[in-house]
């Protein structure tokens, strides 16, 4: 997956970047599986790989596919991205270790939830659309508001635009 | 308890390089597409740090049978199932902006779009 990344920082074809991403979420959704998400890879899978790399393509279509040689020298960005790196491994050092049950994440609410409070066998389910619910409120709102700005971005153009407004859905 | 070195916190080196190759994908790239791809690296990268601490060795997919007691943490994933529905919206919003951009100029190169609006703005200047 880290090599999938570097080939995606270094390809300039388009098309090439395109196909690279859609295999670097299938490799994270793979991961998660490991990490035990299931739905959530699920998710990746098929949002994340599948709509994902159509609205992409789409937009290749659209546009031109080859990437210009870059006018000035990718130093200052790497320099600014190790920094980033560095800090943020120093503050990840003070965090839980990987898979410490003692871990305030596993101690808060979690345990009510494995509780099977509302009969539904799948916690996730059940923590989406019970306990958290106007979480999933607030994404439909900006899933109508992001389909909304494509269709006003798009309109009076191609058909073209009408299907990947559709797609954002 | 948070006194573990290097192997321990594995998980979230991984997570902080994918995190900076999408910040430096976004930052060093002048393509407007490559610039949405690194920022959905970006996006996968922080799926990955809520999902890894929610992971128990031994645990199981947080899905209620009587052969398991140990499971995985769920909130989390219900946090990122909403995050990854969100982000593809934006990444499809931000597709329309490029795909309005390259009408509205012939390019989605960041250079060649800034040089356009100076080149307007000279014009502009000269007129007045």
């Amino acid at each position: 997956m880290v090599l999938a990344v570097l080939a995606l920082a270094r390809t300039r074809n388009l098309f090439a970047v395109v196909v690279l991403s859609g295999a670097y979420s299938f490799l994270m959704a793979t991961l998660l599986v490991a990490l035990d998400a299931v739905d959530v890879a699920m998710t990746e899978a098929a949002v994340g790989a599948g709509v994902s790399t159509v609205l992409l393509l789409g937009a290749l279509h659209l546009c031109k596919s080859q990437e210009a040689k870059p006018v000035r020298g990718p130093w200052l960005p790497l320099l600014l991205s190790l920094a980033t790196a560095a800090l943020l491994i120093y503050g990840a050092l003070g965090l839980p270790d990987f898979a410490d049950p003692n871990a305030p994440i596993h101690q808060h609410v979690v345990p009510r939830y494995l509780q099977n409070e509302v009969d539904v066998p799948n916690v996730v389910t059940a923590v989406l659309a019970s306990f958290r619910g106007y979480d999933t409120l607030g994404e439909t709102t900006v899933v109508f508001t992001a389909g909304a700005g494509i269709i006003a971005l798009l309109r009076r153009r191609k058909p073209k635009g009408e299907k990947e407004a559709h797609d954002g859905k | 308890m948070s006194s573990g070195g290097l192997p321990e916190h594995f998980s979230y080196i991984v997570t902080v390089f994918l995190m900076v190759a999408g910040l430096f994908i976004v930052i060093a790239r002048g393509n407007l597409i490559k610039k949405l791809v690194g920022l959905s690296v970006f996006q996968t990268s922080v799926y990955l740090l809520y999902i890894t601490p929610g992971k128990l060795l031994g645990g199981t997919a947080p899905i209620l049978s009587p052969q398991f007691t140990v499971y995985s943490n769920p909130l989390p994933h219900v946090l990122i199932l909403t995050a990854i529905v969100v982000g593809v919206a934006t990444l499809a919003l931000g597709l329309a902006l490029a795909v309005r951009i390259k009408e509205a100029y012939g390019t989605i190169e960041e250079d060649e779009i800034t040089a356009a609006d100076n080149a307007v703005q000279d014009v502009e200047g000269v007129k007045s």
